[in-house]
């Protein structure tokens, strides 16, 4: 090794001058003692703990997929989607279970789409910030981390109690909203933050107003964003059960709701009260169920997706 | 120094300040803008050049921070006033950025939606071609105005937000470093459209090119740390400038 300028000279090294053939790497500056060994070895760590930390979560997924599965595939089958619950497991349908759940998510996303989205638009776009708006910020994010229990207590006070309307569709799906409202004005507000500012600034230098603005370029440009924190948070919401419980939604329907005031079950509801019998036939149409509900928020997903990927393509 | 064209000026800043939190980033500032003039604005980074040029049209009022101190006079009127509307007076100063930034629709809706929400009630085919002929852009896209304006090239979509402007009819035309995003090519087609425009527009532009500057310009304001130091007409200012400072910046010896 030359001391002056660290390069390897030949006389120093008796490989090169026998004419190795892997003649030992040139180290121009002693300075940088690349320990190429360790940092390839610390690489391999990290890449094998991240492996195995998607693995194993992909495992027990794949478990509870299986287990679920093996229980609950003979008990699909149309009949499953055409019975209302029975006392008898080989009658027993999802029906009511269904049919209440598509109520409560249709309400639900009304609600919570037409509150959430708009809230998010005027603390994100129109306000100015405030005293006030710094307290609904922060009461917001706190509202996203209260349990889904204590909503359902909220929802009786309010919706059930004061408000009178009973242990109807309307009441849940208000409830439901309240729960998943917080969580969709953040999602809406990322999204909305996302948008770059030079698209505001050149709708509001030809003379637009703030509205017209949001309305035409901003919120088009969020909507992927918005759509997909939206659908996530319905799933959420589809498969809670403890506020629904909560409220008084009934476990044995055998009937379909016709208007907002009725009574219903959901499909988690249906799910807990099966899965409470001592009987094991009602353990398996539990599972199937669990296919059920998991196939719809399936769906829910890859329409996340599908939106997310198609808007904005057109001119 | 000055003709008579500045008798009536345009745009008119009367001991202007203009603040960022505390800061002084324009200071008492007096300079007129005369009619179908091109004005270029240069100076070293952070001079304050562009801060002017965005509170001619009120641009600031989206930085919360910003303040302001005397009156900015756009056909004698104050438009920081209150009772001015300022959507209103924003269709007659447009502005031009230094990203290009179209819209994310049809070049067609790019060029018809400001017309639009100000209440436009003339034909929109005709003000979509005369616009993009204005800025020498409609033969190169006149078979696909219903392409998205982000699929042009850089240099097109400049022109296409330049069209935009024109699309509103205004009477001033700022320019915020239009070029320093584009190619040579973009930025000499850039220019030429200047020439073009300033038959029927006044144009402000802040350029960091003094070669762009003394190319488009008729007038010239040099700025340097808050101070306008000198103001005058563009071959003037670049061949005898009556400070040392702008003499020094010209032939580069700074900035």
């Amino acid at each position: 090794m030359n001391p002056i300028d660290g390069t390897l000279d030949s006389q120093s090294n008796p490989a090169a001058v026998a004419g190795n053939t892997q003649p030992e790497p040139v180290i121009r500056n002693p300075l940088f003692q690349n320990p190429i060994a360790r940092r390839v070895l610390k690489e391999r760590i990290f890449y094998g703990a991240i492996l195995a930390a998607t693995v194993l979560a992909l495992g027990f997924l794949f478990y509870l997929l299986f287990s679920i599965g093996s229980q609950g595939w003979e008990h699909l089958s149309w009949d499953f989607f055409t019975n209302f619950p029975s006392r008898f497991p080989r009658k027993a349908g999802f029906k009511s279970a269904i049919y209440g759940t598509a109520w409560l998510g249709g309400l639900t996303l009304f609600f919570s789409v037409s509150l959430g989205v708009g809230a998010a638009l005027y603390l994100q776009e129109l306000s100015n910030r405030n005293r006030f708006t710094n307290w609904i910020e922060i009461s917001i994010a706190t509202l996203a981390g209260v349990p889904s229990i204590i909503y359902g207590m909220l929802g009786l006070g309010i919706f059930v109690r004061f408000m009178g309307l009973g242990r109807s569709v309307l009441a849940g799906a208000l409830t439901l909203s309240l729960l998943i409202i917080p969580v969709i004005i953040i999602a809406s507000r990322e999204a909305l933050k996302s948008v770059p500012d030079n698209m505001r600034m050149a709708a509001f230098a030809l003379g637009a107003t703030k509205w017209q603005t949001v309305r035409d370029h901003v919120l088009p440009a969020a909507v992927p964003g918005i759509a997909t924190g939206v659908i996530l948070a319905m799933a959420r919401a589809m498969g809670e059960a403890a506020p629904l419980i909560l409220l008084g939604a009934l476990t044995y329907v055998a009937f379909v709701p016709e208007s907002p005031m009725d009574s219903f079950t959901a499909m988690p509801i249906q799910i807990f009260n099966w899965t409470s019998r001592p009987q094991e036939a009602f353990h398996n149409l539990a599972s199937t169920g669990i296919i059920v509900l998991l196939g719809f928020l399936m769906i829910c997903n890859s329409l996340a997706i599908v939106i997310r990927m198609r808007w904005g393509r057109k001119p | 120094m000055m003709t008579q064209k500045f008798t009536s000026p345009i745009l008119e800043a009367r001991n202007l300040n203009l603040y960022y939190g505390q800061k002084k980033v324009v200071k008492n500032l007096n300079m007129k803008i005369a009619k179908k003039t091109v004005t270029a604005m240069i100076g070293p980074s952070g001079c304050g050049k562009s801060t002017i040029l965005r509170s001619f049209n009120r641009m600031n009022d989206f930085i919360d921070s910003f303040s302001h101190e005397g009156e900015i006079l756009f056909e004698g009127s104050d438009i920081y006033h209150s009772k001015i509307d300022v959507t209103e007076f924003r269709r007659r100063i447009g502005m031009v950025f230094q990203k290009p930034n179209p819209f994310s629709s049809s070049i067609a809706k790019n060029i018809t939606w400001g017309p639009k929400i100000n209440g436009y009630k003339g034909d929109f085919n005709e003000l979509i071609e005369t616009s993009l002929r204005k800025a020498s852009l409609w033969d190169e896209v006149k078979d696909k105005l219903n392409d998205s304006g982000l699929a042009l090239s850089g240099g097109q979509q400049q022109r296409l937000c330049i069209a935009r402007a024109v699309a509103m009819d205004p009477e001033v035309i700022l320019m915020d470093e239009p070029c320093s995003a584009l190619d040579p090519a973009s930025t000499l087609a850039i220019e030429d459209l200047i020439h073009d425009l300033k038959e029927h527009y006044t144009i402000v532009i802040v350029t960091h090119n003094m070669q762009q500057a003394a190319r488009v310009s008729e007038y010239t304001a040099f700025m340097y740390n808050g101070d306008l130091v000198e103001f005058g007409p563009t071959t003037k200012l670049f061949s005898t400038p009556d400070e040392k400072l702008t003499r020094d910046y010209i032939v580069g010896r700074f900035g």
